[in-house]
Formats: structure tokens, C-alpha cells, sequence
């Protein structure tokens, strides 16, 4: 048996159709779409046709407000620093907790450089108080950047909410929305967001390709100055080839667009409630009511998340962590403890992440073997049983998120 | 995925000792639930002997963390209490075939849990002296905190200092911003200002001029050292003159008309340049042809 992939939030598999559609801009179709002659003239129409594809995925008005990037991280960057170079007077970001590190790290970097940062806080869920954003909105902010939805969790931002609140303050809004772009319906001609980053290899498209969305009329300042692809907004020779295939990826997304909110859900629903009923001292991270349809994060009590993936991987399923060691740092995921989860299950905690893949007897595999797993390792655990060290962490610790 | 050995995976999925053990009189605790690494060994030490007659042990922590443990476990079983505090967790590692460097604080541990579980059987109190940041440089596995430590003892101002004192930063030398972000803060706290200069990595002094008679000499000296090669080949190499960038030499015995001839010319001429510092050419002189063309009719 092939192995069990639930970490379709890490990244996916490139569709077999989006592979073939690629195919062809590598060998006959190799021309440089800026070219004059019909070498260049069939790839510049193989590239209206992506955009128009990404348009339509994202219900964005104008083709002409979709720049094709080299990945998430890029438009990330792009956006943000974008925003503070167009209005240079402007000195505060605002931005949350639980943002991916793209957004994170740029924003730490900014400080050094003399901007204040807001970070907006969450609760236990992950959810973030909206009165408290609305009073930090002020002429002062060059950008609000807000996550779409959590990688780790799943778990949404009512970013629709926060761009109207952004754009009334005068505020531009930027949205991470690498993890929710094809798996819930987006159309930001209706919004009042001014930016959106995404991901071509989080819906099976290949690594290497990312869009940021500009909505007409907003101020930007190209990250990357030179030729006049992409109107001048991203210069570099288009990735041809990925741009067709994400293109061809996007519309996949909106015809799977039901399937993943009905059956992706279903399966994600079952596999969770089937590992709660085995697991003791186990509980879902996150929004849980309020998520994508195909992220799940379980909290396991007392043991390490590395060994878990371990554990799992030897049975062939792929999942992944918020532990400390499977980052190389010592802390567990900045979500995790942002919510507020206490140490002994943040370092347990385990994201499966499916996808329009996903089968059925995937999902029963992985629910006979995690409880096993799970017992395996708290056998081990000096924290679980009568045997902890004298500083017992049940006592100190309740988990009131279950 | 990390890079774990294949030892490493075997002692985590089959690990060794696990599971409390009943009748222990010596047991050590380290580790905190915060760092992601807890581990209580336990020891059942013979009062007469002082020899660890069994160890198991209890980890919260990763696939690393667990089989540090196991392999702690069965390298001090049967020891003296003295002789397993000797084992350092550069042991354990060496047991393991290698750590990735940001585990080796695994192994770290599982020293810990000894001296811990050795001061609980002497009636001793042992304290943690070890702190760990974040980890700074992957080369050579030091973390933030034994950085900061270092520069505010030493008062240190450079990136250069770091390494020297630390070896951080000596290696790939990707984690550069980091040094340099302590050495603004500790700098700070004494009221200083970092000033960033280049970090320039020594380069080989470059031989100055050489006089005829000195740069001849070297020639010699660098023919000298393949000389031992060759003969065991039964042939040799003579100095013939030097003119120039260009060396004469002559090809002698078994080397004379060898099929590797100029193969081995240009070893001996890439050698003489790295030795003299600058461009030779190697020419096998007419003599030597001469003599070849002769001993081939």
C-alpha cells in the first residue's frame, strides 16, 4: 500500500492534469512570452488564460489584478513592504499572533527598523477581539495583514469583517490566504480586501509559483524592479510552465470546490471524532465550528509530537506537528502557545491535513493506528500514570478546551 | 525530516529499558515540560559493589530524546557509579552514530539524568547548571545562551571575537545576523554600540618574492616530496632548468615514455604552483626526450 498523505497543509501533490497541461512549456512551448515572434506570442496566450483561470478562482474583478510571484512568502513581503514604501508617513502594522512566518518574521524585521507593530491577540480558540483591533485603526497604520485561515488549525479570521473596518479607517488590508484559496469560496471583487497572497503547491499546483492579488486603484511599489513583466509590478522572466499549471490548478479547485466542503469535511469530521473516542486526554486545537474543511490538529497529552510523526510515518501516514523539535527551536509552535495551550499538549499536537485525495480507507487506517501510537508513547512518558516527577502536571493543568 | 542515523531510528522504535523499574534505588529527573524534553532514569545500584546492575528509564520528548535514553541506559548497565559518571553525552551520541546538532541537547540530557540519578543513590543534591537558548549556530551546535554568556564575560565587540571564543559563527557562517543581534544587546547593556565590520576569513599568506636561488630551492623541494612516489614506480624526476613560468625537467627510468607521463606532469605542476603561489608550466626538457627517443628505437 502507497502511504497515507495527511499533510496537504504542508504542501501537495502537483494534479496529474496540471503536470500534463505543464508539460509542453518546458520543451515545444519554451518561448519567452515578452517575444515577438509566435514562439513567445503562444506562451504569452498560454499566460492570459492562467490569469484569467486565478481571476476566476478568486472572483477578483480584473485579470490585470493578479501578479504572478516565485511563492507564498514572496507576495507576503511584496504586500506588506508594498504598503509601508507607498505611505512612507505611516510608522504601525497591524497584524496577529497566529500569522504564518512569512508574515511574522517581516514584521519583526520592520520593528528593528523602527516601526511599532501590533500584534493582535487571540483567546483560547484562536479568536481574535475585533474591539481591540478597531482601536488600533488610526491614520497612523500603512497595513493591516491578517491570515485567511491558520495553518496549523485551520481555524478562519473574519478577514471580510476586518478589510471593511481596515478600509474605513483608510487602512490597507493584506490577507495571507495561502491555506484557504481552494478549499473555501473567495470573491474579492464583493471585499474590501486590497491584497491576498497565494500559494500554487498548497492546491496541487507545483512549489515555486505564488500570486499576490492587487485590487485596482491600491498603491504599490514593486518588490522586484526591472523588466516590465507583469505591468511592471514583479519583474523576471514569467515562470511559464507553473503559471500554466497553477492556472489549470485553480480551475480544478473551483469545480472540486463542493467535494471539499462536503466529503473532504465529512472525512476530516470522522477522523477526528474517531480519534477523540479512542484517545483519552485528546482534543482538537483551534476554531473547530469556524475552519477549513480539511484541517485537523489534535492535542495528545503528556507525549512529544516528533515521536508521534515517528511513530506514524513507520505506518506510512505523514502528518505533521507543532512541537518544539520537529522546528529545530526549543518552543512549541507560536499558535499553540498564542492560544494559550498549556506545554504538556502543545508539544503534542498533530495536524492531519487531507485533501480532495483522500480516501476513505485512509482515514479508517489512520484512526485503527493512531490510538495505538498514542498508548505506545504515554507508556513511556514520565508524565503519564502514577509515576510523574514530583511537580505532577495534571494538578496544575486543566484543559477547558476540549 | 531530520537526518537521523539508522541507530538512532532502531533505538527509537525498538527502544531498550523503557518502562519504570520496580525495585530502583537511584533515580534522576531532568528536563522541563517547557523545552519539550522530560526524562527520569532510574537505576538499581548494588550497595556493595556500586555497580549498576539494571537502568531503565521514562522520556517525554522526541524520537531523538527517547533513544538517547535507551542507548544511556545500555551503555551504563553493569558499570561502577564512577565509572558511568565519566560517560560524557558526546557518548551517547558516538553510541547513537552522530546526533543532528540541534539534538544534541538529547544526549545532554541523558547525562544529566546520570550525574542526577547517581547524587539521588549518594544522598547528594545535584543542580542543573546547564541553560538553553535557542539555537544559534547549526554548525557547531551553540545556542543564544552560551553566546550571551561569553560576550558579557569577555566583553566582546565583534562578530570575529564570537567565533573565536565561541567557534559560533565559524563555520557556514549563516547565522552571522544572529551573533550580531546578541552582541547589539549585550553591547547595550554595557553602554556600548555595535559597529558591524566585515568578517574576514584569513587567507593563507601569499608568499612574497622570491629570489632566483630561493624560488629554484622550492622547485626542489616540491620535486623532493613526489620523488618517493615515482621511485616506487622505479622511476624519477630531474630538475633541468628554469626559465621563467616555465620548468624543465627530466623524466627518468620507468616515468621516461610512461603512458601517464603527462598525467603525472600535471599533478606536479598543479603542486608546484599551489606551493610557489602563482602560474608554472612543467616541460619535459629535449634532453629527456632525446634520451627517451633513444632508449625507443
Amino acid at each position: 500500500m502507497e502511504g497515507i498523505y495527511l499533510d496537504n497543509n504542508a504542501t501537495t501533490r502537483v494534479d496529474d492534469s496540471v503536470v500534463a497541461a505543464m508539460l509542453p512549456y518546458f520543451t515545444e512551448q519554451f518561448g519567452n512570452p515578452s517575444s515577438m515572434h509566435s514562439f513567445g506570442n503562444k506562451v504569452g496566450l498560454a499566460l492570459k488564460k492562467a490569469r484569467l483561470q486565478v481571476q476566476e478562482l478568486l472572483g477578483a474583478e480584473h485579470d490585470s489584478e493578479i501578479i504572478f510571484t516565485s511563492c507564498g512568502t514572496e507576495s507576503d513581503s511584496t504586500a506588506i513592504l508594498s504598503a509601508i514604501k507607498a505611505n512612507p508617513g505611516k510608522k504601525e502594522i497591524i497584524t496577529t499572533v497566529l500569522e504564518h512566518p512569512a508574515v511574522l518574521n517581516l514584521c519583526t524585521h520592520l520593528e528593528k527598523e523602527g516601526y511599532k507593530v501590533h500584534y493582535l491577540k487571540v483567546d483560547e480558540k484562536g479568536r481574535l477581539d475585533l474591539d481591540a483591533y478597531s482601536k488600533l485603526l488610526s491614520d497612523k497604520v500603512a497595513v493591516v495583514s491578517a491570515m485567511w485561515a491558520n495553518n496549523e488549525t485551520g481555524s478562519f479570521f473574519p478577514v471580510l469583517e476586518m478589510a471593511e473596518m481596515a478600509h474605513a479607517a483608510g487602512v490597507l488590508f493584506h490577507t495571507d490566504a495561502v491555506q484557504a484559496v481552494g478549499k473555501v469560496p473567495i470573491d474579492l471583487k464583493s471585499s474590501k480586501i486590497d491584497m491576498l497572497s497565494l500559494s500554487g503547491h498548497k492546491l496541487h499546483a507545483p512549489k515555486g509559483i505564488g500570486v499576490l492579488y492587487l485590487k485596482r486603484g491600491v498603491r504599490f511599489r514593486p518588490l522586484l524592479r526591472g523588466g516590465h513583466q507583469e505591468r511592471g509590478r514583479r519583474a523576471g522572466t514569467e515562470n511559464t510552465a507553473s503559471i500554466v499549471g497553477l492556472g489549470m490548478a485553480c480551475e480544478m479547485a473551483q469545480a472540486a470546490m463542493h467535494h471539499e466542503n462536503t466529503e473532504v469535511r465529512r472525512l476530516r469530521d470522522k477522523l477526528e471524532a474517531g480519534i477523540l473516542a479512542k484517545v483519552p486526554r485528546a482534543f482538537a486545537t483551534g476554531d473547530v465550528s469556524n475552519r477549513l474543511p480539511n484541517t485537523s490538529n489534535i492535542a495528545f497529552e503528556f507525549i512529544e509530537g516528533e515521536a508521534i510523526l515517528l511513530l506514524l510515518n513507520k505506518f506510512g501516514i505523514a502528518a505533521s506537528s507543532g512541537s518544539a523539535c520537529t522546528s529545530g527551536s526549543l518552543e512549541p509552535s507560536h499558535v499553540m502557545r498564542a492560544m494559550g495551550i498549556p506545554y504538556t499538549a502543545a508539544h503534542g499536537t498533530t495536524r492531519f491535513s487531507l485533501s480532495r485525495y483522500t480516501t476513505e480507507a485512509e482515514v479508517d487506517r489512520v484512526i485503527e493506528v493512531t490510538p495505538e501510537i498514542i498508548a505506545q508513547l504515554r507508556k513511556m512518558s514520565p508524565y503519564w500514570g502514577e509515576t510523574g516527577p514530583a511537580a505532577e502536571p495534571e494538578k496544575a493543568f486543566a484543559p477547558v478546551y476540549a | 525530516m531530520w537526518d537521523y542515523s539508522e541507530k538512532v531510528k532502531e533505538h527509537f522504535f525498538s527502544p531498550r529499558n523503557a518502562g519504570a523499574l520496580d525495585n530502583a534505588n537511584a533515580v534522576g529527573d531532568v528536563g522541563s515540560l517547557n523545552c519539550g524534553d522530560a526524562l527520569r532514569l532510574m537505576l538499581k545500584v548494588d550497595p556493595d559493589t556500586e555497580t549498576i546492575q539494571d537502568a531503565s528509564f521514562q522520556t517525554f520528548g522526541c524520537g531523538s530524546a527517547i533513544a538517547s535514553s535507551s542507548a544511556l541506559t545500555e551503555i551504563i548497565k553493569g558499570m561502577t557509579l564512577d565509572a558511568a559518571l565519566k560517560v560524557s553525552n558526546q557518548d551517547i551520541a558516538d553510541y547513537l552514530d552522530g546526533l543532528p546538532p540541534e539534538k544534541m541537547h538529547c544526549s545532554v540530557m541523558g547525562r544529566e539524568a546520570l550525574q542526577a540519578a547517581i547524587a539521588n543513590y549518594r544522598g547528594e543534591v545535584w543542580s542543573d547548571d546547564h541553560e538553553e537558548g535557542a539555537l544559534i549556530c547549526k554548525c557547531f551546535a551553540i545556542d543564544a545562551v552560551l553566546i550571551e554568556e561569553t560576550v558579557r564575560a569577555n566583553s566582546l565587540s565583534t562578530v570575529e571575537d564570537v567565533i573565536n571564543y565561541t567557534k559560533a559563527g565559524g563555520g557556514c557562517s549563516s547565522c552571522h545576523e544572529g551573533i550580531e543581534e546578541i552582541l547589539v544587546k549585550v553591547m547595550a547593556e554595557r553602554g556600548e554600540t555595535f559597529s558591524p565590520h566585515t568578517v574576514e576569513i584569513p587567507e593563507e599568506p601569499k608568499p612574497g618574492k622570491l629570489t632566483n636561488l630561493q624560488r629554484i630551492k622550492r622547485i626542489e623541494m616540491v620535486l623532493d616530496s613526489v620523488r618517493p612516489q615515482l621511485q616506487r614506480d622505479h622511476g624519477d624526476i630531474e630538475l633541468v632548468d628554469v626559465d621563467g613560468k616555465t620548468i624543465y625537467v627530466n623524466m627518468t627510468g620507468a616515468c621516461a615514455g610512461c603512458q601517464m607521463e603527462a598525467m603525472t606532469l600535471q599533478g606536479i605542476q598543479q603542486k608546484l604552483m599551489e606551493d610557489l603561489g602563482e602560474f608554472v608550466k612543467i616541460v619535459p626538457s629535449r634532453a629527456g626526450s632525446l634520451s627517451r627517443a633513444a632508449s625507443h628505437p
